[in-house]
């Protein structure tokens, strides 16, 4: 099960899921909240290197800009719109920390055990053509066009939605 | 190499869902949720070039969970901003009224 031969592929993939684990802990353990966007951020770049690892360039300059870019930066922009000075004393919730803590633990236990246990079939030999941006695009404008085009209403339609819900509004 | 991506998407699931669990900031409950939609990303690039049928469908699908992703957090932001405005706070556990 665990005898990964020391590839190339199999190092790269091992530095980024350090890198990606140790943000995400730290995201999860840091005290300031702009620190732990931060950290988030660097999750997004490691992801955008293991979509590379994977042979999807045009995912991994995607993430690039949207998650690494815009979703961070918008994420610190509600941290200044709602912050108010100091951060205040928090009262404690032992009990409910570890029941998530617990839940998350046993997801996790329950996933592993599928995935070390299921017989993943060997891939078939596919070869998408040199150019996977290109392919990609002459898929998107062909099989998934009523998607593609519903996705562009959807986008519209969220982003003049928050800024009517965002606007100040008239006394 | 498909269960290595496979158990790493795993992890950053597990580590989102405690996140927007236990986290009280909303913000920071909102990064647990993208990181939660990033690992079922990672899943689908993974599967779309070591599945059973290597295609690109998975990452057609993986764009538009992306974007989908992106629509939602600035709603969700926009409606942390009027929550803020109308209560003074961005705790989660303090958002415990429909009616304003």
């Amino acid at each position: 099960m665990f005898n990964i031969d020391l590839t190339g592929e199999f190092l790269a993939f091992f530095v980024f899921a350090a890198f990606m684990v140790g943000g995400a802990v730290l995201m999860i353990s840091l005290e300031k909240v702009v620190h732990m966007v931060l950290s988030m951020a660097a999750v997004f770049l490691g992801l955008a290197g293991m979509y590379v690892l994977l042979d999807a360039e045009l995912v991994a300059f995607v993430q690039v800009l949207i998650y690494a870019g815009a979703v961070s930066i918008l994420m610190v922009f509600g941290i200044m719109m709602t912050r108010h000075g100091a951060e205040r004393e928090e009262p404690a919730r032992p009990l409910y920390e570890t029941l998530a803590a617990v839940g998350a633990l046993c997801l996790f236990g329950l996933l592993f055990y599928a995935i070390r246990t299921t017989d993943m079939p060997a891939a078939q030999p596919f070869d998408p053509g040199e150019d996977h941006t290109l392919a990609i695009g002459e898929l998107l404008f062909t099989g998934y066009l009523v998607p593609f085009e519903l996705l562009s209403v959807l986008l519209t339609v969220a982003f003049i939605g928050a800024v009517a819900l965002a606007k100040k509004e008239e006394e | 190499m498909l269960p290595s991506y496979l158990t790493m998407a795993a992890i950053l699931f597990c580590i989102g869902l405690y996140g927007a669990l236990a986290k009280r900031n909303a913000v920071i409950v909102l990064l647990s949720l993208e990181l939660m939609l990033n690992a079922v990303n990672l899943n689908l690039v993974a599967f779309s070039k070591y599945g059973a049928v290597p295609s690109l469908t998975g990452h057609i699908f993986s764009i538009f969970t992306i974007t989908v992703a992106a629509a939602e957090a600035a709603v969700a932001v926009a409606v942390l901003i009027a929550l803020f405005r109308a209560r003074g706070t961005a705790q989660t556990d303090e958002f415990n009224q429909l009616r304003g």
